[in-house]
């Protein structure tokens, strides 16, 4: 029924469109760019603003490959060791942040030791905001350097990770806060991220996934497991390593959209807080934005025919 | 000299990444050579700065196009550089007492850095990302034309893709049952069809034509046949 609806407004739309293009075929061919540009405003504004007033989510599906990332993460038990990987900055925020924030919340709850770690310059402040959004808030039982720690960011992409593969204290002989690497209690016994139980990378590009994947998880398929989350641009990149590297993937606000939605039905209570449910909230302007796209595309190649074919016939 | 010294640099490194990844016994051989280009690049910052100076500044004084940018971005380079070293307004570390405000955090919750860095620097940064909506919304509209048979396939895919990765995918195809035998043709399981079939096996296809490629490349470099990374050897 959804269908046929939506199908009769489409042919209803693209039937008036065609009239009006028809009629006013240089003003559309002319079209100011920053008319297209206010469409665009709207059509993110509107599902921002009415989903901040509501907080109203559209329910969401889990796909095989965010299923994979929450089905790995549950097979861990309390104790097991987690390398939380930052890889990306502010640009990517918007798409990262909150499969960033869901990661953090996943683990604190399941009370698995957090190692974080950025091969971006920015992914430390990444790392820090999440310490203190998620964990110093939400799980102020969890100690820093027992529970918890950050090792900061170390200049060298991927042959920072071909170091800390085989031996982590070359690199790292403090934490990102000074602190001696040996009078941290969570580090003992750890010498290389082989002795990890899971490596969690939220990539937004260069160095990333790939790089993690390449150089800590193909060198090492039997001791190191791997999730990722990356932006949507990356995901078909990535998509190659599924499963035998990669078991799971969050692709994008839609990927983190869907893991989300696993984690907070199971751990996040009726009255959870907004900060874990941004993806969900993100995906009402990335719905609205999308249509406007596909709307965008054909009107477009409505112009390209109707201009065709007067062409043709003068 | 000055093209041999590079050149054996690059050989021996080469081989002992390759000796190192086959023979255990090599393996901390290829962590020291991984330890040099981690400290290299970490120096690559300090010359980054640098030309980012030299270019700006020779834009400023030759009052090129687009000099007033140079000088905000100048400006801005120095003032973060500044609060960043310096440790501005950042409080001393009880954990290593004696050190005065040295041993705080330079972005500590509060610092003029913390302040540049999420007032200034984050917002900024989304919004240039989050212009890229408003310019690919206006290219889809002027470019994206079903031209040919191969401009179609795209166009198709595309709208399965725009639509399935929201909540539209399932709402469009809602009536047709997940148990069914038709469930494939749900527009959420389309979507993920075109994405592990399709999608990956052309990127499968050129990652092994880029990885052969690469291959070919890297063994030229290290016998010393391509030289061209060292550059002219003029200036």
């Amino acid at each position: 029924m959804a269908l046929l609806i939506t199908l009769g407004a489409t042919a209803g739309f693209l039937v008036l469109l065609t009239f009006a293009v028809r009629a006013r075929t240089e003003f559309f061919k002319n079209l100011d760019r920053r008319w297209i540009f206010l469409l665009m405003l709207v059509a993110v504004a509107v599902p921002v603003y009415v989903i901040g007033k509501t907080k109203e989510t559209f329910p969401e599906k889990a796909l095989p490959k965010a299923q994979a990332v929450f089905d790995v993460i549950e097979e861990l038990n309390e104790g097991d060791k987690v390398l939380l990987a930052f890889d990306f900055d502010p640009g990517s925020e918007g798409e990262l942040g909150p499969m960033a924030t869901t990661f953090a919340y996943h683990c604190a709850t399941k009370k698995l030791k957090m190692y974080f770690i950025a091969l971006w310059p920015i992914g430390r402040q990444m790392i820090d905001d999440n310490i203190a959004k998620i964990i110093e808030p939400d799980f102020p039982e969890m100690v820093y350097g027992v529970d918890y720690m950050n090792l900061g960011f170390k200049a060298g992409n991927e042959g920072v990770i071909n170091v800390i593969v085989t031996d982590i204290k070359q690199l790292y002989t403090t934490d990102a806060y000074g602190t001696d690497i040996a009078a941290i209690p969570m580090m003992e016994g750890i010498d290389s991220i082989q002795k990890m139980d899971l490596i969690i990378n939220v990539s937004a590009g260069y160095p990333g996934t790939k790089e993690w994947v390449q150089y800590a998880v193909t060198p090492f398929p039997h001791d190191i497991r791997m999730v990722a989350g990356c932006t949507g641009v990356q995901a078909p990149l990535l998509y190659p390593y599924i499963p035998q590297q990669l078991p799971g993937l969050l692709a994008a606000i839609k990927g983190a959209s869907e893991y989300e939605s696993l984690v907070i039905n199971k751990y996040g209570g009726d009255d959870i807080s907004g900060k874990y449910l941004e993806a969900q909230r993100r995906m009402g302007p990335q719905l609205v934005a999308h249509v406007l796209m596909v709307l965008l595309i054909f009107a477009g190649n409505i112009i390209f025919f109707v201009e065709r074919k007067r062409e043709a016939r003068s | 000299m000055k093209r041999n010294v590079p050149l054996l640099l690059a050989i021996i490194a080469g081989f002992v990444m390759i000796v190192a990844f086959f023979i255990p016994y090599t393996v901390s051989w290829g962590e020291d050579v991984s330890i040099w280009f981690d400290i290299l690049a970490s120096i690559a910052f300090i010359l980054g700065g640098g030309n980012l100076l030299k270019v700006h500044l020779k834009k400023v004084s030759d009052q090129a196009k687009g000099w007033g940018y140079s000088i905000i971005t100048i400006v801005a380079f120095l003032v973060m550089l500044f609060v960043g070293l310096t440790k501005l307004g950042v409080n001393p570390n009880p954990q290593f007492p004696g050190h005065g405000h040295w041993a705080g955090q330079y972005n500590e919750v509060g610092s003029p850095f913390y302040w540049l860095f999420e007032s200034v620097f984050k917002p900024l940064q989304a919004t240039i990302f989050a212009m890229l909506a408003f310019y690919v919304a206006s290219a889809a509209f002027r470019a994206f034309r079903a031209k040919n048979m191969e401009a179609i396939l795209l166009l198709a895919t595309a709208f399965f893709i725009l639509l399935g990765r929201t909540a539209a995918g399932v709402f469009l195809t809602d009536f047709i049952p997940e148990e069914s035998g038709y469930s494939g043709l749900r527009l959420e399981n389309i979507t993920v069809f075109i994405m592990d079939v399709f999608n990956t096996a052309g990127h499968r296809a050129i990652m092994i034509g880029v990885a052969l490629g690469t291959a070919s490349v890297s063994l030229k470099i290290l016998l010393g046949v391509d030289r061209s990374y060292l550059g002219s050897g003029e200036g």
